[in-house]
């Protein structure tokens, strides 16, 4: 406002802005909310790891259950997260870009897994196909045991991440509409082509933010996956449980230094994110804004 | 291209969009589909596109029988009401793209497709936007883009939904004397949709009024004007 000095007193503040004192008042809080409930927790795991020094923290990491943690961990989410990729888009696209019937149910199967409890979702996969049911049985017998074993923990953790993709990419996809597929098509283009040359980079970014939590997720989850893991020390304990089997023992340096380190995986995720969208801000806008 | 509608008809679940209708549209002609909203005159259009389908009846493209040809296969340069470009790619590309999605040995080489391209968006008087993206085009800009990709897959006929709905009066006005020269330059049989009767009289060689999934009255437009043949037409022409 260059004359704002010519208004009269009262009009100095625009209609939409609230006093400085309030402003000053709501931002204080936030900050405070944030301070207490996000940002001391972080400081506390970092802190009790290296209580006893940094000597604690390499000790902690050189133990082979740990390290069998981490890996474990590592590659269920590598597992987990491609695929629920896969099922999120298609399923996404299915929801946006055709009409059929049973598409409200099929939304409702999709935020499933976000109302039913991870230990029951854990115990179904239990009852389904553990060593005492048929179908878990012939897996035993076959040398391939679903149950406390990778395949269990994965598909437990498919189960409890599987809305992540799809929620993040139905609202956005449901936004662009079909108009700019119809128009590929009208221009000659198969359906392969459509979806990757139109419809992908259209959702890239959803798509990744997507990625983002279902891999923050599939990292940290614990209800289900402690269920069907059996927590087998160093074979089937991820890190969550490994953290919690450690902390019950009173090993706290150790508990926490694994924390540490999921903590510090979820942060490098959050910075690739946000060097990303650093780097490709003008795309960003063009794909948003149009 | 000559287009032969035969008794086409649509419903969607419970609402018909289109009665039995039929249109012969002489090739070269320019033609509107003119009528209130829910006439039908979209849904004919997407049918000549092949981006809807008909129920029952038979579409023509020069004699041949053209009911069951894909989307791809019917090669119409389609413009859509709100453009529809492809926001994450430039200019150039939105307008390459359907020589680019063309089968290997079909597909021109890269230099070629340069020249193309560069030839249409001085056909659209806008020869130095190839670089930029949608986002960064005014309305009328992007509807000549959307023109110019259409027109690049070298089409049979061109068709257009509510082509200058979106824009304000003088763009309009620009935008119709635009078209009408690519049509007459092109020879292209076009098909516009339209719910203005003015854009439709000025425009068309040959006016369709459509309502409520029935073609009213088919005619030159002062044809229409001084012989209005049912109480529809002269009341949706006077208003």
């Amino acid at each position: 406002m260059s004359d704002a000095s010519a208004a009269p007193r009262f009009a100095r503040r625009e209609v939409t802005t609230e006093t400085p004192l309030f402003r000053a008042g709501l931002i204080l809080t936030v900050i405070a909310i944030l301070a207490l409930l996000l940002f001391a927790p972080l400081v506390v795991v970092f802190a009790e790891a290296f209580s006893d020094g940094f000597a604690g923290v390499v000790q902690a990491l050189h133990e082979p259950d740990a390290r069998a943690a981490i890996r474990l961990t590592l590659w269920v989410a590598a597992i987990s997260v491609p695929l629920n990729a896969v099922f999120g888009v298609a399923a996404a696209w299915l929801i946006t870009k055709f009409d059929f019937r049973g598409k409200a149910f099929l939304i409702t199967l999709i935020d499933l897994p976000f109302s039913v409890s991870p230990v029951v979702a854990g115990l179904c996969l239990v009852l389904l196909f553990g060593a005492n049911s048929a179908v878990g049985h012939w897996f035993v017998a076959a040398g391939f045991p679903i149950v406390f074993a990778l395949p269990g923990i994965v598909a437990a953790t498919l189960f409890v991440t599987f809305p992540f993709i799809a929620r993040e990419l139905i609202p956005v996809m449901i936004e662009q509409g079909r108009t700019e597929e119809e128009a590929a098509l009208t221009l000659g283009a198969g359906g392969w082509r459509v979806f990757f040359t139109v419809t992908l980079p259209n959702i890239r970014w959803a798509l990744l933010y997507g990625v983002l939590l279902c891999n923050a997720r599939a990292m940290g989850e614990f209800g289900a996956v402690t269920v069907v893991s059996g927590r087998i020390r160093g074979e089937t304990a991820t890190m969550p449980i490994a953290i919690e089997m450690l902390y019950n023992e009173y090993l706290s340096t150790a508990a926490f230094t694994l924390a540490a380190v999921l903590a510090a995986l979820a942060l490098v995720t959050l910075a690739v994110k946000t060097a990303l969208e650093w780097r490709f801000a003008d795309q960003l806008a063009a794909t948003l804004r149009h | 291209m000559h287009i032969e509608i035969d008794e086409i008809a649509k419903t969607f679940g419970q609402t018909v969009a289109l009665h039995p209708v039929s249109l012969s549209i002489p090739s070269g002609a320019l033609v509107a589909l003119l009528g209130p909203s829910g006439s039908g005159k979209t849904t004919l259009l997407r049918i000549l596109g092949g981006l809807d389908y008909p129920d029952a009846g038979r579409l023509m493209f020069d004699a041949r029988d053209a009911t069951g040809l894909s989307v791809q296969e019917r090669r119409a340069g389609f413009v859509f009401q709100s453009y529809a470009l492809f926001r994450h790619m430039t200019v150039f590309d939105n307008i390459a793209y359907g020589l680019r999605a063309r089968p290997r040995r079909e597909r021109p080489p890269a230099a070629e497709i340069e020249r193309r391209v560069q030839k249409l968006l001085t056909l659209i008087q806008l020869p130095d936007i190839g670089k930029r993206y949608p986002s960064q085009l005014s309305g009328g800009q992007r509807q000549r883009v959307a023109l110019a990709r259409a027109l690049a897959i070298e089409p049979r006929m061109l068709l257009l939904d509510e082509p200058f709905g979106a824009l304000d009066a003088k763009v309009r006005k620009e935008l119709r004397t635009g078209l009408r020269e690519i049509h007459d330059a092109t020879g292209l049989t076009t098909v516009f949709v339209t719910h203005d009767q003015d854009e439709a009289m000025a425009l068309a060689d040959l006016v369709v009024v459509m309502s409520m999934g029935r073609i009213e009255q088919i005619g030159r437009p002062q044809d229409l004007r001084a012989r209005p043949a049912t109480p529809f037409v002269r009341e949706f022409l006077s208003a």
